[in-house]
């Protein structure tokens, strides 16, 4: 069977693979845009953070034999975690400088990250072993559908749509909506507002370092496995625009189809074609397409 | 970045500053003196980087925008610089122009799509835009892909000097450099300068004034990539080699942390912080992943505690503008 000349085997497994990418664009642009809205800081750490959370399932498995699922709770907990920490003893002394200082100490700290990993583990990409419950897979009778890769998709829309709920129709999330506004309003109603934002940071981080454990079975574990990534989530934040949640997760699973098709079409500009929506986007709608200009 | 960063005002608009000028002789001074006691092949990469991180700090130290992706300029111009000397056969000087307009071409293009954003936005764009042109220079057929453009000839400066005797080749990236540090201070200094100072400090109240800030923007990245773009084929030729770290995103970070420890909107900080970013390399070198933990932490306590720079600190000591 084909479709404009494309075998479908071929062309569902791209898209499968697109709507993986797709998962791990958005739950790291949704962890970005988490923490710009309370931070208004660009996460820069937010790839070596992705990265850390791989590492630390992989130290978990091979020096501690914890598990997969106790990884999925663990590592993030770990991860987010050393995020509180530099909130603490860094980011909080930035807020009142110009934005753009948050992105270089960001940057600073997923260099020093990225070099000592690198120094630790070497530059080699490491095999994690997939957890056995999701090992195998299943044929849909037009294409086959490994079962890890059914889960990572699922278990990222779950945490997407939760993370938007919460966010869009909890009490917590109005504080949270409501400190983004007006901080200091809301410190005056007695909410603690500068923990809230650790809070945030530490979440946002912990997201980054879930998509890491759930990236660790598919990719190879690697010092610079964020580090790429991370400039296509911020093109992805760009043509999302910062300003929704669902916008953000939208654009990543949309994207990650969009790539996927470039894939079987043209394979050449796979790697550019996010970049070029970016301009795209740019010219036509350049706040993005769920972003506000203010 | 606003006040902070240049938190010294400048106190005249127009001619040139006494002490600005002994710094400035201080300088061509110690590039004129410096190759007798240290290896002039260091000294001309300081040159080259000296001159990139001046064109990226005349965009984020006077304008207020944030590159995070002047390596595309840099790198893109010394591929074609690289590629016109090898394959075409040009003359040096013939060579490192047509990287230069090659930049400013590709600046023109770029800056059209950052402008329409601001602030963190503007340098998450220009990112994007470098990892595209990192990615168009690791699949294009004349860039070699992994290994670059190797063996470049140095060739004949005007097809009369040759540029392989090494103090001839110093002799004309000192000049390029001082050419283009000028040329930089000129821009600053202009009443053209004074606008873009005016939209790093507050664009709306620019625009009120009946300033068109879009194009004055426009005009500074154009100027910026431009100049990044001379470094970059200068730094070709006297290396003879183009290779995907000039285009790589590890670059564009570089150029900035040699500005901000430097200091970011000084006229002379970005020189010293590209000597002393490429010394400190030069020593670690043999260290590995040591030199990316050291650059890194260099970023977090210039951000945290030192966010005036080596020059900016003098500055604000002596309490004039450097």
């Amino acid at each position: 069977m084909e479709i404009f000349g494309v075998p479908t085997q071929a062309l569902f497994g791209q898209l499968l693979i697109g709507l993986i990418n797709g998962s791990f664009y958005a739950l790291l642009s949704l962890g970005l845009a988490v923490i710009f809205g309370q931070l208004n800081i660009i996460n820069f750490a937010h790839g070596a953070q992705y990265m850390m959370g791989a590492f630390c399932a992989y130290v978990l498995l091979n020096e501690l034999a914890i598990g997969y699922w106790w990884s999925l709770l663990l590592a993030p907990l770990i991860v987010g975690a050393t995020g509180v920490v530099i909130e603490r003893l860094m980011l909080s002394r930035l807020y009142k400088l110009d934005h753009l200082y948050g992105l270089l100490l960001t940057f600073g700290l997923a260099l020093v990250l990225q070099g000592l990993f690198r120094h630790e583990f070497g530059s080699a990409g490491l095999p994690y072993a997939m957890p056995e419950q999701l090992t195998g897979g299943r044929d849909l009778g037009f294409m086959f559908l490994p079962n890890y890769r059914a889960w990572v998709i699922v278990a990222s829309l779950a945490v997407c749509l939760g993370t938007w709920y919460v966010i869009e129709r909890t009490k917590l999330g109005s504080y949270l909506r409501a400190a983004t506004e007006n901080p200091a309003l809301v410190q005056a109603f007695g909410v603690n507002v500068p923990r809230m934002i650790t809070l945030t940071y530490g979440f946002g981080v912990a997201l980054a370092a879930l998509a890491g454990v759930m990236a660790a079975p598919i990719y190879q574990v690697s010092p610079t496995m964020g580090a790429d990534l991370i400039i296509v989530v911020f093109a992805v934040v760009v043509i999302g625009g910062m300003g929704s949640i669902l916008g953000a997760i939208v654009t990543g699973f949309g994207l990650g189809l969009i790539e996927g098709l470039t894939k079987v079409f043209y394979p050449e500009a796979s790697n550019t074609v996010i970049f070029i929506i970016m301009a795209i986007v740019l010219l036509l709608r350049p706040a993005g397409l769920f972003g506000t200009q203010k | 970045m606003t006040s902070n960063a240049a938190a010294v005002p400048i106190a005249r608009t127009s001619g040139v500053l006494r002490h600005q000028q002994i710094a400035f002789l201080a300088m061509a001074g110690f590039f004129l003196l410096a190759p007798l006691v240290v290896y002039p092949m260091f000294l001309m990469k300081v040159m080259c980087f000296a001159l990139f991180a001046c064109a990226f700090n005349l965009l984020i130290g006077y304008v207020g925008l944030l590159s995070f992706g002047h390596a595309m300029f840099f790198g893109m111009a010394s591929y074609t610089s690289a590629h016109a000397a090898k394959v075409w056969g040009l003359t040096p000087e013939l060579a490192i122009l047509f990287g230069t307009a090659c930049a400013c071409l590709l600046g023109v293009a770029a800056g059209l799509l950052a402008i329409r954003r601001q602030g963190i936005y503007f340098a998450m764009i220009t990112l994007a835009l470098a990892q595209m042109v990192y990615f168009f220079s690791l699949q294009a057929p004349f860039t070699g892909g992994e290994d670059g453009i190797q063996a470049v000839p140095r060739g004949k400066l005007f097809g009369l000097i040759d540029l392989n005797n090494v103090w001839a080749m110093y002799a004309f990236v000192f000049a390029i450099f001082i050419g283009g540090f000028l040329l930089i201070y000129r821009i600053v200094h202009s009443p053209f300068g004074q606008v873009l100072k005016a939209i790093r400090e507050n664009e709306s109240r620019a625009v009120s004034l009946g300033y068109d800030v879009d194009r004055y923007k426009l005009l500074a990245f154009v100027l910026s990539a431009t100049l990044a773009g001379l470094a970059g084929g200068t730094k070709a030729i006297v290396f003879q080699l183009a290779s995907l770290t000039d285009v790589h995103w590890t670059m564009s970070g570089e150029v900035v942390l040699m500005s901000l420890v430097g200091g970011l909107g000084t006229i002379f900080g970005p020189v010293v912080g590209a000597a002393v970013i490429m010394a400190m390399q030069n020593y670690l070198a043999h260290l590995g992943a040591w030199v990316t933990i050291v650059q890194g932490a260099i970023f977090v306590v210039c951000v945290l505690a030192f966010r005036r720079g080596i020059v900016g600190e003098i500055a604000h000591a002596i309490r004039k503008p450097l």
